[in-house]
């Protein structure tokens, strides 16, 4: 087994420049304790040799210490994943952990979710800025309780690409009858769910064996009846969640603040051969983009909470010294505007028209994170993209069984709970359905004692207003 | 086009709607975000410069993020005393070139007030703490953004973008707030403080491969030249005022380069040809050895080693 990466296949991808242009995709993995979780993780990084050698020693050792078998060299590939000191005296994973690894096509950002504890809380964060989520399934169980929570909550927060990978194919003889009951069965939970029926989300099943490597990185000789494409492939062809909501979404921009120097310009930037003069009355609104795209000559309308909706014209991009023409989710630009408005961070530029007016009334899933549990009448605070505002608690409407989807009466959330509430803020917030605006629809609520994050919010649509039947669980 | 700006724009891209982004502009967007959001909810960052590659990536960053203003926060610097002198002055170009405030905090004053001890290995990389954890009360620092990237080491991968450090510096991994979407909490109470780590999603050979396409100036060292060099706990270690070989270590001039540029004491450098950035950027993709493990003898002490330097306070 080689970790080398060969300096003249390195230096031919980067002059053949694949790597230049190759894009960011972000996934999370969820699954059970034993699901084998881990060890896919380690069978990913391993086989698409992300794996550096150093680390890959101390796993060596270790491995060797503990009379390790296995197909990777005698390597156990779930030590590759273990992070913190008191993780490993423990044998479990705390915490949601980030690896990067990257192959000709993709640079890939992996948020490792651990599943025994907490699941929901390590879910919810890895599946926040997911492309895509992979749930591992043991072939020898099936679709468990556990797997229905998991596809829930994934289905709850709109992650784009669903993939269930059936593990341990080897230990049921890569059986197709196995495997495509199994099959069935996720599909059955997806539509019940409307995962991957939706036109938002899709839902993939791929049998793996990642103990043995089969259809992780490469296609399995010995499940001749999948004629499907290995993870690894799905992964790497799979659209992006920004590129499927350029095409999907209206534009946003959050002003993050105002970039105004009013004469007193960056040294290095006048070294650079900047006119003074020229930019004395510069005045442009700093931000990422977070849905949609923009180009110069886009009418669109400012947002500031409270007031009514004021249209005008981009006249400028920026991007260090740079004028785009266009630009798109998720780039980082300064726009500037025809009209000298009062703009201010915590305004909303979106395309002209596509937006309702602010509210103060929220009506929202929230995934509870804390142990401290959430009662009606509580004071908190929402922190929805660059406001925060005081908000009161005024009705928990209810809990959501994870492994029935039904919605039942609760007053109160505790940790690893789904429910919905009501809340009513101190100022209005441009609040949009979290199923149709992943980042406007998304907001922390935030304890105002301690400062600690209490929940992940989905804003939904108020009661009266067309209520979106597969936003109902 | 715009009739605002009189001179001609330096470069005019086009980006179709539909075309994807490249991972470096991705990574790019989302720093500058970041960097952005920890200027507008707290009242006064500031980076820690220390001339390293990662560092002055961070730098190149927030130029680009408050273009064509100034850098709105000041630089800071733990100089350990044995630092390489070509970083230091490397370090106080860039901040002239920027115009930026430059905070020092000193071990060697530390050592000299007796309030640190030298270690008898000789390495200060360790005693940076309590200099860093000063500087950051004295100034009243509430957010430190720091170049600190996840696929260093096992720890740092579970550090979040944001994070929270109590009235002694210190990290508390299992009590980490959930860090979801792209809102971060900054909240926190008098006496705390934030690390911010913007590029905590970069890999090394991201890093490498945006000095080359923004062509970043970096300190001499990174890249290969001669230098006399004895071997040490299977590293080069260079010849200098704080770091003699002994007796017994054998000193010869090797063609090598650095992969990380800390204290002179414990840092060591690889065998390279790698002369320039293209050299180095193909070097690392093709490496095999992650940059921590190469070339830091402190980390080397113990897996556990970094874990429990960012619970007292560390970088």
């Amino acid at each position: 087994m080689s970790t080398e990466i060969d300096t003249a296949r390195a230096a031919a991808l980067l002059d053949e420049a694949p790597l230049a242009h190759a894009s960011l995709f972000r996934f999370a993995t969820a699954g059970s304790v034993d699901d084998g979780k881990s060890t896919l993780v380690g069978r990913l990084l391993h086989d698409s040799k992300a794996i550096l050698a150093d680390q890959l020693d101390a796993v060596a050792r270790t491995s060797a210490d503990r009379g390790f078998g296995g197909s990777a060299g005698g390597i156990d590939l779930a030590l590759l994943t273990d992070g913190l000191r008191a993780e490993r005296e423990q044998g479990i994973t705390i915490d949601v952990a980030y690896r990067y690894f990257a192959t000709d096509r993709r640079s890939f950002i992996l948020a490792d979710c651990p599943g025994h504890v907490q699941y929901t809380k390590n879910t919810v964060t890895g599946a926040s800025t997911a492309d895509a989520v992979v749930v591992l399934i043991d072939a020898r169980k099936g679709v468990l309780e556990q797997t229905r929570r998991h596809l829930s909550v994934l289905q709850l927060l709109r992650v784009a690409h669903v993939i269930v990978a059936v593990n341990k194919i080897d230990l049921v003889d890569f059986s197709e009858s196995v495997f495509r009951e199994i099959e069935a069965d996720v599909q059955k939970v997806g539509r019940e769910l409307g995962l991957g029926s939706d036109g938002i989300t899709d839902l993939l099943v791929v049998p793996v064996s990642a103990l043995d490597g089969d259809n992780v990185v490469e296609r399995s000789e010995r499940t001749p009846w999948y004629t499907g494409p290995a993870l690894l492939e799905v992964l790497e062809t799979l659209p992006a969640a920004d590129e499927l909501e350029s095409h999907l979404e209206s534009f946003r921009f959050p002003v993050q603040l105002v970039i105004r120097p009013q004469g007193a310009l960056a040294p290095d930037a006048v070294a650079a051969g900047l006119d003074t003069e020229a930019y004395r009355d510069y005045r442009a609104y700093a931000g990422q983009i977070t849905e949609g795209s923009v180009k110069v000559g886009d009418k669109v309308s400012v947002l500031t909470p409270g007031q009514d909706p004021r249209t005008t014209t981009v006249i400028g991009i920026d991007f260090a010294g740079a004028e785009l023409l266009e630009a798109a989710a998720p780039q980082s630009v300064a726009i500037r505007l025809a009209d000298e408005f009062d703009v201010a961070r915590g305004d909303t530029i979106a395309a002209a028209g596509t937006v309702r007016e602010s509210s103060a009334d929220l009506y929202a899933a929230l995934c509870w994170l804390s142990p401290k549990p959430l009662r009606e009448g509580a004071k908190v605070l929402v922190k929805h993209g660059a406001r925060t505002v005081q908000a009161l608690v005024r009705s928990v409407s209810g809990k959501l069984d994870l492994a029935t989807f039904n919605l039942e009466g609760a007053s109160s959330l505790e940790l690893n709970d789904i429910g919905h509430a009501q809340l009513r803020l101190a100022a209005p917030l441009p609040l949009e359905n979290y199923l149709h605006h992943r980042r406007t629809g998304a907001f922390l609520v935030i304890d105002p004692l301690d400062g600690n994050t209490l929940a992940a919010g989905l804003v939904k649509d108020h009661p009266g207003d067309h209520e979106d039947e597969r936003y109902s669980i | 086009m715009s009739t605002f700006l009189t001179e001609e724009p330096t470069q005019v891209t086009d980006v179709a709607a539909s075309t994807r982004l490249s991972s470096l502009d991705t990574l790019e967007s989302e720093a500058i975000h970041i960097i952005r959001e920890v200027v507008a909810e707290f009242e006064k960052p500031a980076l820690l410069f220390s001339g390293g590659k990662d560092s002055v990536v961070m730098l190149h960053l927030a130029t680009k993020a408050f273009w064509p203003g100034k850098v709105p926060f000041p630089v800071l610097h733990v100089d350990t005393g044995h630092n390489f002198p070509e970083v230091i002055d490397f370090r106080d170009r860039t901040v002239e070139r920027l115009g930026l405030k430059l905070v020092v905090g000193s071990v060697q004053e530390f050592i000299d007030r007796g309030e640190l001890a030298e270690r008898a290995d000789g390495t200060r990389n360790p005693l940076q703490t309590v200099p860093l954890l000063d500087a950051i009360q004295s100034n009243k620092f509430d957010a430190v953004f720091g170049g600190g990237r996840r696929d260093e080491d096992k720890a740092r991968a579970k550090e979040r973008i944001l994070s929270l450090r109590d009235e002694f510096g210190q990290w508390d991994p299992r009590n980490q707030r959930p860090e979801l979407w792209n809102l971060y909490n900054g909240r926190h109470t008098v006496g705390q403080h934030v690390r911010a780590f913007p590029i905590s999603n970069w890999t090394e050979l991201d890093v490498w491969r945006y000095i080359e396409r923004e062509n970043i100036e970096l300190p001499g060292l990174y890249y290969a030249h001669d230098r006399e060099v004895f071997a040490r706990d299977g590293m080069w270690r260079a010849v200098g005022e704080v770091s003699q070989p002994r007796p017994d270590e054998e000193v010869i001039t090797k063609t090598v380069r650095y992969r990380t540029v800390g204290d002179m004491s414990c840092t060591g450098a690889v065998e390279s040809s790698a002369a320039t950035v293209r050299d180095v950027v193909i070097e690392v993709a093709a490496s095999t050895i992650t940059e921590r493990g190469a070339t830091r003898a402190d980390d080397r002490i113990s897996e556990a080693a970094m874990e429990d330097r960012k619970k007292d306070g560390y970088f």
